[in-house]
């Protein structure tokens, strides 16, 4: 397996000067975001405030919708990019970010 | 009559009418509301009644199956409050104005259609957990009762395969048999149907329907249409299933049928002979004894040894204490569960194995990262000699438990004489400090198992260091024949009899007696009466196996004459 590591958590600006949280991480699990930690996921996400996306390439989904999440059909070694915006977004990320290193 | 082949996960004979499990779509037909707002409450609460219910799945799951396989309840709960799913439904009653269950199985059909679509065979499979959250939600929209068995009568389920979610809703006292088309040895239904008693089989390509009338007794239950182009659904029609030789007869001749009651009748008179093995010595005929223990995994197996009259617990699974709770157990907890158990056993030996758990078995508290191989990982001894403060905590609650019986201790995945030393000076530190704190403990016998190959080629040197060793058989093969038991494609060349194996048995044995040790196996070949002759030549102390087995063993040990030749 390749090494693979979340790549960077920060800030950075889309589009008109939003500021939001960003993390990127590569899936390790071989069977990828399967039905049990994509609710386990969905939960830690729904416990949040701010809004919280997952998105694989393009496509950019709610992480607080199960189905969204299991939708996206994420494999091991496919990378996710998180964003988190709004109240508790820097708690939120880091939470989030701990979650994928244990679990996925 | 057709007679079909499969692999057999538990032996026993079962002859009853079959019930094929319907994952069948419910017959939903589309009408016109009014009250749209009226019909999506109609929708919301019984929504909320299917939550409960995967609620009450979930509670029920746990204490069959574990937390692990639990899971998927929760998940169903969550997708039913997916506000995408919610949304579609109340959309399409209030803009086409649709009855709920109509809404509600459009939807379904769409989501599943979703899943259905998608490149990995994993998440196509999982278009058929949308579709069990719909037709639960229509169920109760339609008053209708969901679950497999409708009737009175005990049936043989006939199913794809059954997952968790589906064996945790049936009624156990119905089920006579289990025969599925796919699933593993190790999958949940084959572990359900060991726990069960009952007889099981795998593998089984049974088809939907028969083209021929059905024979004997099998009263064909009014809906069932017979006759049709391609035969009558075999749902209803009599089956037989063998669980000794693999074989499962569809809709069986009177034959078949009376030779079937002739072996089941045997069968059972066998069982209750059994039962007058109670009480009576593990010797074989020549005056050989051996132990004959049980292997519990929590507090109330204890009733089950004792029903079984196992002559004590030869494997006391400590995990459940770290797996049922939400935080490190505390001393007090473990010490109470300790103390009941060797309360309980009066006097009996009772062999306590120290935590086994990995990133295999989820401990949420315990923090463990995921892992690539988790067999292979930061596991068992390796925790608890790592983290030194659970282990002391575990063993501080063992030896005070000593106290109130006959308490040995075993530790799991050793692989080098140091970790044993290691251990032993930890044991050392635990008695010096209840020594200090005035708190009473007795001699308690130190073992370890032997599960890795490592183990056995240094058995002369680890049996200096301890008291007794006990074989874990499904690890040791594993690890000996590099094959993943959770793999069903490897099913075919996993050799339980393989002669690496059998070897290895017999250099632990030879290893340990020279220095002393008494010698077991805890594994589940243990209980395998192919080998109890075999194990008994080899020279083995104890066999440790399932509360069910013991009496079984007991019958082949005595049935045995070592004095014959081989």
């Amino acid at each position: 397996m390749e090494p693979s590591e979340e790549e960077a958590i920060g800030r950075f600006r889309k589009g008109t000067g939003v500021i939001m949280q960003e993390l990127k991480y590569v899936i390790k699990d071989k069977e990828g975001i399967h039905a049990r930690p994509a609710g386990a996921f969905v939960k830690e996400a729904a416990a949040f405030p701010c809004s919280v996306t997952i998105a694989k390439g393009e496509k950019e989904v709610d992480a607080k919708r199960i189905f969204g999440v299991m939708g996206l059909g994420v494999k091991c070694g496919e990378e996710i990019t998180i964003h988190t915006d709004g109240e508790q977004e820097e708690e939120a990320i880091a939470v989030l970010g701990k979650f994928l290193e244990e679990n996925l | 009559m057709m007679v079909l082949e499969g692999k057999s996960v538990f032996g026993g004979i079962a002859i009853g009418k079959l019930s094929v499990y319907g994952k069948k779509d419910h017959a939903v037909k589309r009408s016109r509301v009014a009250d749209t707002e009226a019909e999506n409450k109609r929708f919301l609460e019984a929504k909320e009644e299917a939550k409960r219910q995967l609620a009450g799945f979930y509670e029920k799951a746990v204490k069959e199956v574990g937390e692990v396989n639990a899971a998927i309840f929760e998940i169903h709960q969550m997708m039913l409050d997916d506000q995408d799913y919610v949304e579609s439904v109340t959309n399409m009653i209030k803009t086409q104005e649709v009855n709920a269950e109509f809404a509600v199985a459009s939807t379904g059909d769409n989501f599943s259609a979703m899943f259905a679509a998608m490149e990995d065979d994993y998440m196509r499979e999982r278009a058929a957990d949308v579709k069990d959250i719909s037709n639960r939600v229509i169920s109760i929209l339609q008053g209708s009762t969901a679950g497999a068995i409708t009737g009175e009568e005990p049936v043989i389920l006939l199913a794809d395969d059954l997952a968790p979610s589906e064996t945790v809703q049936l009624d156990k006292s119905k089920v006579l048999s289990f025969v599925t088309r796919h699933g593993s040895t190790n999958s949940h239904t084959a572990i359900l149907a060991r726990t069960m008693n009952i007889p099981a089989l795998i593998g089984v390509d049974f088809p939907e329907k028969l083209d021929e009338a059905p024979s004997g007794e099998s009263c064909l239950s009014g809906n069932v249409a017979a006759g049709t182009d391609n035969g009558a659904s075999i749902d209803g029609m009599l089956g037989i299933v063998d669980g000794y030789q693999g074989k499962f007869y569809l809709n069986p001749d009177e034959e078949t049928l009376a030779k079937y009651r002739k072996l089941k009748e045997e069968d059972e008179q066998k069982k209750r002979l059994l039962q007058e093995l109670k009480g009576k010595e593990n010797v074989t005929l020549d005056g050989k004894k051996i132990n004959l223990y049980a292997n519990i995994g929590g507090v109330a197996d204890v009733a089950n040894v004792l029903a079984n009259d196992a002559g004590g617990i030869g494997l006391f699974r400590s995990e459940f204490l770290y797996l049922e709770s939400e935080d490190y157990p505390t001393e007090e907890a473990q010490f109470t569960a300790y103390k009941t158990v060797a309360e309980n056993m009066a006097g009996k030996k009772v062999i306590i194995r120290t935590l086994d758990i990995g990133a295999d078995k989820q401990v949420g508290y315990f923090n463990l990262e995921k892992e690539e191989n988790p067999a292979m990982g930061y596991r068992a001894i390796r925790i608890c000699l790592d983290r030194k403060e659970i282990f002391k905590t575990q063993l501080r609650a063992i030896y005070r438990a000593s106290y109130y019986g006959t308490i040995s201790i075993m530790f799991p995945m050793i692989i080098s004489v140091a970790e044993v030393r290691a251990i032993k000076e930890i044991i050392e530190e635990v008695k010096a400090e209840l020594d200090r704190d005035g708190l009473p403990y007795k001699e308690v016998e130190i073992g370890i198992m032997i599960e890795t190959p490592a183990a056995v080629m240094i058995s002369d040197l680890l049996a200096k260091e301890v008291d007794f060793f006990s074989i874990g058989t499904n690890d040791l093969t594993q690890y000996t024949l590099a094959i993943d038991r959770q793999n069903p494609k490897l099913d075919n060349i996993y050799d339980a009899h393989h002669e690496a194996v059998l070897r290895m048995l017999k250099m632990v044995v030879d290893n340990g007696h020279k220095e002393g040790c008494w010698v077991g196996i805890c594994g589940e070949l243990g209980a395998d009466t192919e080998l109890t002759e075999t194990f008994l030549r080899m020279g083995f102390d104890e066999l440790s196996v399932s509360p069910s087995m013991v009496l079984r063993v007991r019958d082949k040990i005595r049935n045995t004459d070592l004095s014959k030749n081989e």
